[in-house]
């Protein structure tokens, strides 16, 4: 994540995206599924305890995150992995260039992974002079349209099939067709050349288990077990708070991540890569590369928001956001978007660029609701908001209303005199400030005829007392 | 459990009514239905004069220092032992939910403030559960809809009760609306500050609205009502937008 000076400007993006019929209909369609695919998969489980215990899980390891990865450093290299320690994204792309380029990569492959897309490794590894070939389906289409995932679980969640048809057509100059499984067959076919010949494989871990140094993926596709067993080099990267204490407690993270995901009971697949091919093993890298990345996790860690470090990236709190349902992930302009975006980008890369993405909420509570490892997201939403409030990243205007909101709030007599202050403005002021227009004015009929005064109540009631 | 910190000691219970902002400036016929509910349903109503905001709006845009003043001033006001009736499920979350942790310094006004939450009832809970109102029953005519406002529901957990008070209105067809419990968009301040996005959200909710069948919708919170009534306005539809308390008063036998 790249320190920007500007902020972002999230209303301008969210405005254009409403009008995005394309995105609409893309969004209406998948977020729904995805969400009512979880609601069906947990129906019958006891969703409370497990999610409590996963939670409990990941706060332990939380209090002692250090020693956690120390131990998962020691235990990987015991198996035969090779660990590096990044303190930051500057730090995790060079390490990574720097394997490739020792042992003169020309082709990688990657399997999915948002902390390469936080690092930004593949704009990186392109500069090198490398080719890096996306071969999740999701992350292969929107490397074709040169695009970042729109969504940390369904990158390419934004676009419609007819929308994949095409930029399939004009990139491989093929006849147009919006046939999902024929796309993917193409697409197999193209990947299946890159697997074979890529002499290295980059992925991500859904988690890390410290106390056998294993690191711990979940995939659908198939291409992750090949990205990390074909080459024989793999590079995984990871942050820090993707921790586990050890694989028994695997199990719990098994039966509430992929439901919440994608609805699944099980992905399709689940690998647990312990060091290096050795032995009598049959598959397996010859050389594995485990990069722990910090980027700012420590810092979150000290202070009060910690609790989004909890956070296993399953996107259910997107999938049910009413405002990331309607707009999608890029008006985010973040790695991370929805409600654990928010939250993560703005501790991650300071308030300054992303303190606009604190009102992409109106914290209606349906995020909370679903997080499999009881994130207080809204809580932590309204918080952030203190903070922004504190470091003055809210418009004088508002300050200024809040002001006079906290005058009038102390006496009824001054507060009436603002409600009619406000009365007389409103219908004038609503020229000038549009959405002022949405609140009800006396210009309306049907409002005049009910009586639309301010304070009518009250004189109402105490003339009747 | 709500009868039991509730005890009735006379033929009078007397509840203190605390109006919102929002009625009190938009919506009077609803302050004014929601005290005939209560009168008829044999309370007496004490209006708090000094009433104001419950500071819901400063809490919600970070600003806590001035949601405290807001705080402190609602304590004041509505001091006493009496339930507290709101027809807000959102602001009754605030004095309820909210307030408490406002105080986290001030050991006297966080006893003050959890005392207080005790007391606090959104409107159809003490309808159901102390005024048993749904046994009376109502009558009335037409189809009625219901959206599920996400404070009432999340943060107060009342999900049956508006319901039951639907369901008891005689000559009334309630048609559920799909995804009753999903934001319309209203947010308090988010519905002027980002106007693009709770506008698509508030035009998805009429859409449900539409499709229940039903000639009006009803709910707790005027927040969400006021902005679904905006999207109404917008598409010239004729749903009609009703308060729960002006729903339940008109039909008072």
């Amino acid at each position: 994540m790249n320190a920007r000076r500007r902020s972002i400007p999230f209303r301008v993006n969210a405005a254009m995206a409403v009008r995005n019929e394309n995105l609409r209909e893309a969004m209406r369609n998948a977020a729904e599924v995805f969400a009512r695919k979880r609601t069906e998969a947990f129906s019958s489980t006891p969703f409370d305890e497990w999610r409590q215990e996963a939670s409990e899980i990941k706060l332990a390891v939380l209090k002692d995150l250090a020693g956690h990865v120390d131990n998962f450093a020691v235990n990987a290299t015991r198996a035969g992995a090779i660990v590096y320690r990044a303190k930051d994204s500057i730090e995790a792309r060079a390490i990574v260039g720097g394997i490739l380029r020792d042992r003169h990569v020309q082709k990688v492959i990657k399997s999915k992974s948002m902390v390469t897309e936080e690092i930004g490794l593949n704009g990186y590894l392109e500069d090198l002079g490398l080719e890096v070939v996306e071969t999740d389906l999701g992350e292969f289409i929107i490397q074709l349209a040169h695009e970042h995932p729109s969504h940390i679980i369904v990158p390419a969640i934004h676009r419609t099939r007819r929308e994949v048809g095409r930029i399939f057509a004009s990139q491989f100059g093929i006849d147009y067709c919006e046939d999902p499984f024929v796309l993917t067959k193409i697409a197999r076919n193209i990947l299946r050349d890159h697997f074979l010949s890529a002499q290295a494989g980059i992925s991500g871990a859904n988690f890390a288990v410290s106390e056998s140094g294993s690191v711990v993926i979940f995939t659908n596709e198939g291409n992750g077990r090949m990205v990390t067993t074909l080459p024989p080099i793999h590079i995984v990267v990871l942050t820090i708070e993707k921790m586990l204490p050890n694989l028994a407690t695997l199990p719990k993270f098994m039966r509430v991540l992929p439901r919440s995901a994608t609805g699944q009971g099980l992905t399709s697949y689940v690998s647990i890569i312990t060091g290096k091919r050795k032995g009598l093993d049959t598959t397996g890298a010859r050389e594995v590369h485990v990069v722990l990345l910090d980027n700012g996790r420590s810092k979150v860690l000290q202070g009060e928001f910690f609790e989004i470090l909890k956070c296993i990236r399953c996107g259910a709190c997107m999938n049910v956001c009413p405002v990331y349902r309607l707009i999608g992930g890029h008006a985010y302009e973040s790695t991370y978007p929805g409600p654990m975006g928010i939250i993560l980008s703005t501790l991650l890369s300071g308030m300054t660029a992303t303190y606009s993405l604190l009102d992409a909420t109106t914290l209606c509570g349906a995020c909370a609701e679903v997080c499999p490892v009881m994130v207080p997201l809204p809580g932590l939403l309204r918080s952030l908001r203190e903070t922004r409030v504190a470091r003055g990243f809210t418009p004088l205007t508002e300050r200024g209303a809040m002001i006079a909101f906290a005058l009038a709030v102390r006496s009824q007599p001054v507060f009436r005199l603002m409600q009619t202050l406000f009365h007389t403005a409103l219908p004038g002021a609503s020229k000038f400030v549009r959405p002022l227009g949405r609140l009800p004015h006396c210009r309306d009929d049907h409002l005049m005829s009910i009586g639309c005064k301010p304070y009518k109540f009250v004189d109402d009631f105490s003339k009747r007392k | 459990m709500f009868q039991e910190r509730i005890s009735f000691t006379g033929d009078i219970m007397r509840v203190q009514f605390f109006s919102t902002c929002l009625v009190d400036t938009f919506y009077p016929q609803t302050g004014e239905a929601a005290v005939k509910l209560l009168r008829d349903f044999g309370c007496e109503v004490v209006y708090p004069r000094g009433q104001t905001c419950c500071g819901k709006p400063a809490d919600s845009g970070g600003y806590e220092r001035e949601a405290r003043v807001a705080a402190k001033h609602f304590i004041k006001v509505f001091s006493g032992s009496d339930p507290i009736v709101v027809p807000s499920g959102s602001c009754a979350s605030m004095v309820k939910n909210h307030y408490p942790t406002l105080f986290n310094n001030d050991e006297y006004l966080k006893t003050k403030a959890t005392e207080l939450a005790q007391r606090v009832y959104e409107l159809s809970q003490f309808l159901v559960h102390v005024l048993k109102a749904h046994e009376h029953g109502f009558q009335g005519q037409g189809s009625v809809t219901y959206h599920s406002s996400c404070q009432l529901t999340r943060e107060l957990g009342v999900r049956e009760e508006p319901l039951t008070l639907i369901r008891s209105i005689k000559g009334v067809e309630f048609k559920p609306m799909l995804y009753a419990d999903r934001c319309c968009g209203f947010g308090g301040v988010f519905m002027l500050k980002q106007p693009e996005i709770s506008m698509a959200l508030a035009d998805d909710k009429l859409d449900t609205i539409i499709a229940s069948g039903a000639d009006t919708v009803t709910g707790c919170d005027h927040g969400c009502l006021m902005n679904i009534e905006d999207a109404v306005r917008r598409r010239g539809s004729d749903i009609k937008v009703k308060h729960l308390a002006v729903l339940l008063a008109e039909g008072l036998q």
